[in-house]
């Protein structure tokens, strides 16, 4: 017998404003969350812009102990995991049966980098000097302690691991942790993705590839999904957290139950680590196996959430994508990418995605793609520009690429109240 | 699960190759020695498990070994020896049906010590392009799929050590929705300056300086791990793809189970270890009475041995002090995520070859259980069960079957 998979909580922390309301009114104001970055002086870097989060650790609750022992991506995923988690209100009868299963790309980063500046002395030593480490240094060195973090807050004993597939971890996260339930290996998963990527060296990873846009002088109108005159993405931070649950084990409890997690599926285009061909033929591979698991056809879906980051190859190779899977009927979805307002937050986007999309079937609206004023003409879908749309939505897709060929997607679908 | 290993590709301090790599794990060889990749050495970990004589053009194309990390050449070439021994060309596979799962633990991060110096020293016009490919845990899945055209469902997990057991669970997972195979393990090559930095602050490493008794878990002398370099990959197939091709069926990957006990609180793991062997014997449909011989995590410390050999001592109950327990690892040092691959690669071939290789190095062990120290023993080995335990408090298990 198959168990079903629901949403019971969501918890996020993102640029414009910590907390799902703020989310969900920031998403659909159209406004934008990105400006010149403010986390470190960017003066030298090619983009010096990005979408970045408010956020004061002390402010949303964390104690002294919890902020020194934890790096930016984990108290961001504390937060947004504390509010998720309160919103389920699950009272766990077995916690052998409570997994957790969070996503990020690069993790630790930003206190790796911080702690290797001061072991080498910004640079001057390769042998490091360990005594000037943090004590929590070796807790950056994997993602796994991104987890961890989350599931002492819970109280987890079940299943605990991080999934890191680059861009597509936040979609892959919450993927895995439905199949955890699906699978029979627990009952509760708390799932999500939190990434804090702001830092030197990842800004200027992306430099090195061109593959941030380097509209300086206009940060809120930098994002530009699908439109003609977009030169990359903003990178961004966050982190969104779900707490999914078996279907009867939410009902038994008469929980509140907010979407299904439908379908998920991920696919390869075996192609470039960075690149993207200009068809979505895996993508589009990805799709249809989420769908057919989700038992829905071209006509069953209401809303697509775009991977839509806003560099040129990725516009066209998903919109190839979504023609391939929907034919005529592409034209009818709309289509939006909330990384116009949000920027990138790399392994985390995805999670804020199905926030997103958790919230628009809920609330029966399609948050817009902001500045998009001019569309390419090779991206003639429906993208809903600037206004959020009324719209009654019963089930939605959200899709993701990463570096290393990674297409992911998720179909999430309306259920009503218990 | 219907999942069989077909194929064995393994890159470690004890061999390259399973051809090297047996013998000197069923003679107990030590491979370990000083940690010569930092030179002078300046830390306080001065034995180290390292893979000699790794001739990465050997095995991938010399325009993608320069955009790589040591860790991710170690996986592309694990991989492609996998596919070898399994005799299987990815061309034959259905287009979607061919994916890839690695686990990792800490990444390229040589690569990125480079990259992360020229931005330092030199300013961020100087970070190369490929600094954004090659230090992300996701570098080995990404470049495996890419080098082999395996465009079907992939995955990379991060839980630390216990993660290279997880990742043949997702990968059974893949296969019973659908894939026809998967290349299944994980890499590490942990060995620059930085790295060495970030573990010494986990208080988990042995400050040992003798190679032969600088890691001896399960005994009185047990003071932290040696940590290694190097992991496996591994082809599991869908039975019934394996059979139609005519492969052989190496062993099957019957059941998995994985639990959490606390970050660092190796002390509470009994029974985390416990319930996740419960729960992957139970996935496999045996009980703990079929269990031939069981590969241990030896974590080497005083509190998480003890938690491991109470976790032995509850699954067995009487019959505790005759199943033969055993940790290869001890001779070519802990490999993080490539750890547990490397273990489950040595339990598919204590199947293949009826013998539980020995605990090298260590003697005089402190707890009541059999654990296979000196030589390897003969056995007719029908299960296998693996343990592992991840840094962040992850205990995993996975039951391997005689085919």
């Amino acid at each position: 017998m198959t168990r079903r998979v629901v949403v019971t909580g969501l918890g996020v922390v993102a640029p414009g404003g910590n907390g799902t309301k703020a989310f969900w009114e920031l998403l659909t104001s159209g406004r934008t969350a990105t400006r010149p970055i403010s986390l470190f002086d960017a003066e030298g870097f090619r983009s010096r812009i990005a979408a970045e989060c408010d956020f004061d650790p002390v402010d949303a609750g964390l104690g002294p102990a919890e902020v020194a022992r934890m790096d930016r991506y984990v108290q961001f995923a504390a937060v947004a995991a504390d509010e998720a988690w309160r919103r389920a209100e699950v009272d766990v009868e077995d916690p052998w049966r409570l997994g957790v299963c969070m996503g990020s790309a690069v993790g630790g980063t930003t206190l790796l980098e911080l702690d290797y500046v001061a072991t080498s002395h910004a640079g001057a030593d390769w042998l490091v000097d360990e005594r000037l480490a943090s004590p929590f240094l070796h807790r950056a060195l994997s993602p796994a302690a991104l987890a961890g973090e989350v599931a002492d807050r819970v109280g987890a004993r079940g299943p605990v691991r991080t999934v890191s597939t680059g861009c597509t971890a936040g979609l892959d996260a919450v993927g895995h942790a439905a199949r955890l339930i699906e699978e029979d290996r627990a009952d509760v998963v708390v799932t999500g993705a939190s990434e804090s990527p702001i830092s030197p060296i990842a800004v200027a990873c992306f430099d090195a590839i061109r593959a941030t846009s380097a509209r300086n002088d206009d940060p809120a109108h930098a994002a530009r999904p699908f439109d003609r005159d977009r030169d990359g993405f903003v990178i961004g931070e966050g982190a969104a957290v779900l707490v999914l649950e078996e279907w009867e084990h939410a009902h038994r409890r008469g929980a509140v139950v907010h979407a299904e997690v439908a379908g998920f599926a991920t696919r390869s285009n075996a192609y470039h680590m960075t690149g993207l061909k200009p068809d979505g033929v895996e993508m589009a591979e990805a799709v249809r196996r989420a769908m057919e698991q989700a038992r829905l056809g071209p006509s069953d879906v209401d809303y697509i959430n775009a991977h839509g980051s806003g560099t040129r190859q990725n516009d066209r190779h998903e919109t190839d994508a979504f023609r391939r899977v929907f034919g005529e009927r592409a034209y009818e979805v709309p289509v939006s990418s909330i990384k116009s307002m949000i920027g990138h937050s790399l392994g985390a986007i995805g999670s804020i995605e199905l926030a997103a999309c958790v919230l628009a079937l809920t609330n029966g609206v399609v948050p817009p793609t902001a500045n998009l004023d001019t569309p390419d003409p090779e991206c003639d879908l429906d993208y809903v520009p600037h206004t959020a749309r009324e719209r009654d939505l019963r089930a939605v897709l959200s899709v993701g690429s990463g570096f290393g060929g990674f297409q992911s997607a998720v179909v999430l679908t309306r259920v009503g109240r218990s | 699960m219907n999942a069989v290993v077909t194929g064995l590709g393994v890159i470690a301090p004890s061999g390259i190759g399973v051809d090297e790599f047996w013998p000197a794990v069923r003679d107990g060889h030590v491979a370990l020695g000083p940690l010569g990749r930092i030179e002078p050495n300046p830390y306080p970990v001065v034995v180290a498990g390292e893979v000699s004589g790794f001739e990465p053009d050997a095995w991938i194309d010399p325009r993608i070994t320069v955009q790589t990390d040591r860790f991710t050449h170690f996986a592309l070439a694990a991989a492609a020896m996998a596919l070898r021994d399994a005799d299987l060309d990815p061309a034959t596979v259905p287009p979607f049906g061919f994916g890839v799962v690695t686990a990792s633990y800490s990444g390229g991060v040589e690569f990125g010590q480079r990259e992360i110096e020229r931005l330092w020293k030199n300013g961020p016009e100087h970070v190369g392009p490929y600094q954004s490919i090659a230090w992300f845990y996701a570098a080995c899945t990404g470049q495996i799929s890419i080098g082999n055209g395996l465009r079907g469902p992939s995955g990379v997990l991060v839980a630390d050590e216990a993660g290279g057991l997880d990742a043949f669970a997702t990968a059974g997972g893949e296969l019973s929705r659908g894939a026809k195979a998967m290349l299944v393990g994980g890499a590490e090559a942990p060995f620059c300056p930085y790295a060495v930095c970030c573990q010494l602050g986990l208080g988990l490493l042995s400050p040992g300086e003798d190679p032969t008794t600088a890691y001896l878990p399960f005994t009185t002398h047990a003071n932290g791990f040696t940590p290694g370099e190097g992991g496996a990959m591994l082809v599991v197939e869908d039975e019934e793809s394996a059979r139609a091709r005519g492969a052989d069926a190496r062993a099957v990957v019957a059941g998995h189970c994985a639990t959490y006990t606390g970050t660092q609180r190796f002390d509470r793991s009994a029974e985390g270890l416990l319930r996740a062997a419960e729960g992957a014997l139970a996935e496999a449909g045996v009980d703990a009475a079929d269990v031939d011989a069981v590969f241990l995590d030896a974590m080497a410390g005083q509190d998480a041995d003890a938690a491991e050999a109470e976790a032995v001592r509850r699954l067995f109950g009487e019959r505790a002090d005759r199943v033969p327990v055993t940790a290869p690892k001890t001779g070519y040092g802990r490999c993080y995520a490539g750890a547990a691959v490397l273990d489950v690669a040595a339990a598919v071939l204590a199947i293949e070859h009826g013998a539980v290789p020995p605990t090298p190095g260590v003697r005089d062990c402190r707890f009541d259980f059999d654990l296979v120290t000196g030589a390897a023993r003969a056995a007719d080995i029908r299960t296998v069960l693996v343990l592992s335990r991840g840094l962040h408090g992850g205990n995993s298990a996975l039951v391997l079957r005689h085919p």
